[in-house]
């Protein structure tokens, strides 16, 4: 009986550490100046990698080395995160060749695929997840909505609460998006450090969003 | 030789391709001066034999590098409504039909095809309105859609992660 207390004791101070210690994470952090920033990123499926590689098409040589992070069932996003950076270098000469890898993690949700059963997909892809985002250990996760985004922001989340590391994670919700937000973004609104809207309505009905207008 | 340009980019749309192969379709779109079609299909398991006679052909396939071509060639696209396509397609200036796939979930598709049309720069329909709005719609009410500017997000990233010069 008291084992049982004891031990229900400790789960309740373990929640508790980790719960205050995300608070800690999610807080506004002080701005820290840096000359260069090791960026990851989640490339989803069809319009979620054109739309991501058009965000990061507009970055400064700055953010390199780049990690991109895709399911590993999509060798579209593949091959047009290999096409993006191929052009990226032949357009500038005065820049060292930016470094960029891409990593393949179990895809958390197909399309149409039951809610319910998504939880376990989901849980089977932060199994892999933790430990890519730990060898990595970005400075900045930037993303758009697949579902892969999910295991790879809260692994990021993880990194801050463990103290290896606080990870900037930025979400900007798709284009796709006027009205209401995916199913992605509802989770990352809460847990993101910037979240980005195109839409003036999505704007008003999420006040603490970015609104920069349309931005792809 | 007037081009129509079908699209589903990388998803699976049978209703639309099977709907716009129909025999009734195909006469419409001939009778509006059209002497090609080009079916990109993608997943789809619907896929109709191409042909070519010499008023009209019919070609067929499930993806490319790019669309680039196609779309540079097209007179009107008709497209699913995934931003990709839609997007790609306004910037090349083309008149834009979107459908909207009323079996996927949730729908959210829908959201942007309503807001572009608000705006007037398509015209959106389901599989089942697309042979009424090919013969009414009028393309010339068509506006000029205005690129993004992604330059916004990465002056407002390099500030917030400290890069700023």
């Amino acid at each position: 009986m008291v084992c049982v207390l004891v031990l229900a004791a400790a789960v309740g101070a373990v929640a508790v550490v980790l719960l205050f210690r995300l608070w800690v994470v999610l807080r506004p952090q002080d701005v820290t100046p840096r000359a260069s920033l090791n960026l990851l990123v989640v490339a989803g499926s069809g319009g979620h990698t054109t739309e991501i590689l058009r965000l990061v098409g507009s970055l400064s040589s700055a953010y390199s080395p780049r990690h991109y992070v895709i399911a590993d069932t999509d060798e579209m996003s593949a091959n047009k995160i290999n096409s993006f950076e191929l052009d990226q270098a032949n357009r500038d000469y005065n820049t060292m060749c930016t470094q960029y890898s891409i990593h393949r993690i179990p895809r958390s949700r197909e399309v149409q695929q039951s809610w319910l059963s998504t939880v376990f997909t989901t849980l089977h892809s932060m199994w892999l997840s933790f430990p890519l985002v730990h060898r990595v250990k970005p400075d900045l996760v930037l993303c758009n909505g697949p579902g892969t985004c999910i295991p790879i922001c809260i692994s990021a989340l993880l990194l801050g609460i463990l103290g290896v590391k606080k990870v900037i994670i930025v979400y900007v919700e798709s284009i796709c998006r006027v009205e209401t937000l995916s199913m992605s973004g509802k989770i990352l609104f809460h847990l993101s450090d910037h979240f980005i809207v195109q839409w003036p309505t999505l704007k008003e009905k999420y006040p603490k969003s970015v609104y920069l207008g349309r931005i792809v | 030789m007037k081009c129509l340009f079908v699209t589903v980019g990388t998803t699976s749309f049978d209703d639309l391709i099977a709907c716009v192969s129909a025999h009734d379709s195909l006469q419409i779109i001939k009778s509006l001066g059209y002497n090609r079609l080009i079916l990109q299909i993608g997943r789809g398991t619907v896929v109709p034999e191409p042909f070519s006679t010499e008023s009209f052909t019919l070609d067929v396939y499930r993806y490319k590098e790019s669309l680039k071509e196609d779309l540079q060639k097209a007179d009107l696209v008709i497209s699913h409504a995934g931003a990709g396509s839609c997007l790609e397609t306004l910037e090349k200036g083309k008149p834009l039909v979107v459908v909207i796939n009323e079996k996927l979930m949730n729908n959210h598709q829908l959201e942007l095809a309503r807001q572009l049309h608000k705006e007037g720069h398509l015209f959106y329909c389901t599989c089942s309105t697309l042979p009424g709005l090919l013969q009414s719609m009028d393309l010339s009410t068509l506006k000029c859609y205005p690129p993004g500017q992604p330059e916004k997000f990465s002056a407002f990233l390099d500030k917030v992660v400290g890069l700023q010069k």
